[in-house]
């Protein structure tokens, strides 16, 4: 690629059109056509509104907890040698992670535009548990696309969504996880399209989604940019964070694109290996392609058929990626590498037992890397690491990885 | 002049409306779907809509879905489809076939040899569900670079001034979805489709074919009224799945049989339109 890197760049996208450099765009069918150009209008409006930001702003500070600490994990670091690690603590918002800051955010979108019914797809749960928290907050009835093989590894946060009032939808087609929910969930909101307003987990998904759902998690970087200047006198030498759809990620890293010298690393689910083609890390091994109203990168075969991916962590498991994350790839802004899944149970343990903090098992994929990337840095430098979730809702899967019966 | 205009053009001098069934590539099997082709027009069909298989049909219902997880266990690809558009036009080059599908498959294949692929095998029409006319640049040039038609959708949700825009490229007819929802859902609204069907009319010359919740004689005969052609799926594929689940070890064609039998009580409903 031969863009030139500038500050201006990273404000120029998305283009009105929806597009990060080639991908992005709205791919999809006629009838949603509408609907995103009203969500479009709405959002231009209430982008710079004062009232609609202050707003979200006392929700985030008052019902999520925010801002969320960033906290020096000075054993962990003692034990790898090498860097500073700190993590930014989304782990301890309302809900456990940081999907809660865009529901809050669409919630508000839906508020505004009338719509009594939300739906949302959902991984690993968190992000259906952070919308059937809104929908209950704001008295919305609540609609949750599950793939089946979901629903089971994820027992807990599926009566989570119940006990709040959601109806959890079991999708049984194709390979019945988060791939699948999302075009089920397409599926609904063509069909109820007039009533319902789709809330988006990630920053996948046709435009304006993946510019909105940027903006609202931005706040995870723009507190961790002024916390790691007032609490370690500098920016961040590196950030890193997981990458499924690439939520949590884009909302670490885009206050700090413009900084040059922080240097970024995007942690993908390696499965049982990048070789063993058992994975979903469609950066690290994917192409070009068009899925779910964007076009990025997917893990797919020759035939252009959407690959089924592998991981043990339900939130990672995705054959695509936000398109931003696609264009940072492409102008090197970004790194992109991946964690295999035990070298996210190992980190998982590791954390748990040194700070007494338990991630999520995506969060524990960017904490593999941070350890190898802390070990390759000097103890004048630090990396701020994004703790996207709390690690309970996984507890079953570690013990049953673990040969353990609870 | 194109199959297309052929077709539409005999049929308003006859002052018959069209009749397009649609069935997916390789569903029930890949070796059956060129006869089953044939079948389909010896029952009545005017146009042949054929399903390119993917694995997210994100505007499918249920029925049409498993068509296409069946179709990729059959082992389908583009390239077999197009195959297959080769070998019906062996023994039939009057009847038009429209590919109908998502991007993904075609942008791997490669929008040009695609549409020159196409071309060759004698496709006449493409319907992308996930191509609107935003992101139709790249693959629209290379159609009609080989005379290919690009077909699109406008939907209860269109907007008039968008309607306006997107007659505007269209080629070979329009594509009215009849319902909010995906294919085979939903309460077809006859007198809604006649108000847009009249609407649309109105700014163009091109056919308009009414497609989405049309299962029987009745419902294509309501909409044979006010529109040039009605599109069925759903309901033929419904009726293959439920004859093959019927009885143990069918012939094909047994299957094949059931989704002919309905579109010949439907083109005897479309033929029997009022008018």
């Amino acid at each position: 690629m031969t863009i030139e890197v500038t500050p201006e760049l990273f404000a120029s996208v998305p283009d009105q059109n929806g597009r990060f450099g080639r991908f992005g765009g709205k791919f999809v069918a006629e009838t949603l056509m509408s609907a995103l150009a009203d969500l479009e209008q709405l959002y231009a409006r209430l982008e710079d509104d004062a009232v609609f930001q202050r707003e979200f702003d006392e929700d985030l500070a008052h019902y999520v907890g925010r801002p969320s600490p960033l906290y020096e994990a000075s054993r962990l670091s003692d034990a790898i040698g090498g860097a500073r690690i700190l993590l930014k603590r989304e782990d301890l918002n309302h809900t456990g992670a940081h999907k809660v800051n865009n529901t809050i955010g669409q919630a508000l979108l839906a508020k505004y535009m009338g719509k009594k019914r939300v739906i949302a797809e959902t991984g690993a749960g968190q992000h259906g548990v952070a919308s059937a928290t809104v929908a209950a907050r704001l008295g919305l009835e609540c609609h949750v696309f599950m793939g089946e093989e979901d629903i089971r590894r994820q027992a807990l946060n599926v009566y989570r969504m119940k006990l709040l009032g959601a109806r959890v939808v079991s999708v049984t087609s194709g390979s019945r996880t988060l791939k699948d929910a999302m075009n089920e969930a397409m599926r609904d909101w063509v069909t109820n399209v007039d009533d319902t307003f789709y809330i988006i987990g990630t920053v996948a998904g046709p435009h304006p989604y993946p510019m909105l759902v940027r903006d609202f998690q931005s706040v995870i970087g723009r507190e961790a940019r002024a916390q790691s200047l007032a609490q370690c006198g500098k920016l961040p030498d590196a950030l890193v964070a997981c990458v499924g759809g690439g939520s949590n990620a884009i909302g670490l890293f885009h206050p700090f694109l413009k900084d040059e010298g922080v240097a970024m690393y995007g942690v993908e689910a390696g499965g049982k290996g990048l070789e063993t083609g058992e994975h979903a890390a469609p950066l690290s091994v994917g192409s070009p392609g068009v899925l779910h109203g964007n076009r990025t990168y997917l893990m797919q075969d020759d035939d252009g058929q959407i690959l089924e991916t592998h991981s043990v962590s339900a939130g990672l498991d995705y054959p695509g990626v936000g398109p931003e994350h696609a264009w940072l790839k492409d102008i090197g802004r970004v790194q992109y590498v991946a964690a295999n899944d035990d070298e996210a149970l190992a980190a998982f343990h590791r954390l748990t037992r040194i700070e007494g903090i338990m991630p999520a098992l995506e969060t524990a994929h960017a904490m593999a890397h941070t350890e190898k990337l802390a070990a390759s840095m000097s103890p004048e430098q630090h990396i701020v690491v994004n703790l996207s979730g709390r690690g309970d809702k996984d507890i079953l899967t570690v013990a049953a990885l673990d040969g353990i019966e609870v | 002049m194109s199959r297309l205009s052929q077709v539409f053009a005999d049929l308003q001098s006859g002052k018959r409306k069209a009749l397009i069934p649609y069935v997916v590539a390789g569903d029930p099997s890949p070796e059956g779907t060129v006869s089953l082709l044939h079948s389909l027009v010896d029952a009545g069909a005017d146009i042949v809509e054929l399903g390119v298989p993917f694995s997210d049909p994100m505007s499918e219902g249920a029925v049409i879905q498993k068509g296409h997880e069946r179709a990729l266990a059959n082992g389908m690809s583009l390239q077999r489809v197009l195959g297959m558009v080769a070998e019906f036009r062996k023994d039939n080059d009057r009847t038009p076939i429209v590919m109908m599908g998502y991007a993904n498959p075609i942008e791997r294949f490669g929008y040009e040899t695609f549409a020159a692929a196409s071309a060759d095998v004698g496709v006449d029409g493409l319907i992308t569900v996930d191509l609107p006319p935003e992101e139709v640049d790249a693959i629209d040039g290379a159609l009609k670079a080989v005379g290919l038609d690009n077909i699109f959708l406008i939907s209860p949700t269109t907007p008039e001034p968008r309607v306006q825009k997107i007659v505007e490229r269209a080629r070979g007819f329009i594509y009215y979805v009849a319902v909010r929802g995906v294919t085979g859902s939903g309460q077809l609204d006859t007198d809604e489709v006649a108000r847009s069907v009249s609407l649309i009319r109105e700014k163009t010359q091109l056919p308009i074919a009414v497609g989405f919740g049309i299962k029987d004689a009745a419902s294509a005969s309501a909409v044979a009224a006010s529109a040039d052609a009605v599109v069925v799926g759903s309901a033929l594929i419904a009726e293959m799945e439920q004859k093959a689940h019927s009885a143990e070890s069918l012939e094909e064609i047994q299957i094949h049989g059931a989704a002919v039998q309905l579109l010949q009580s439907i083109r005897a409903g479309v033929d029997s339109s009022p008018s």
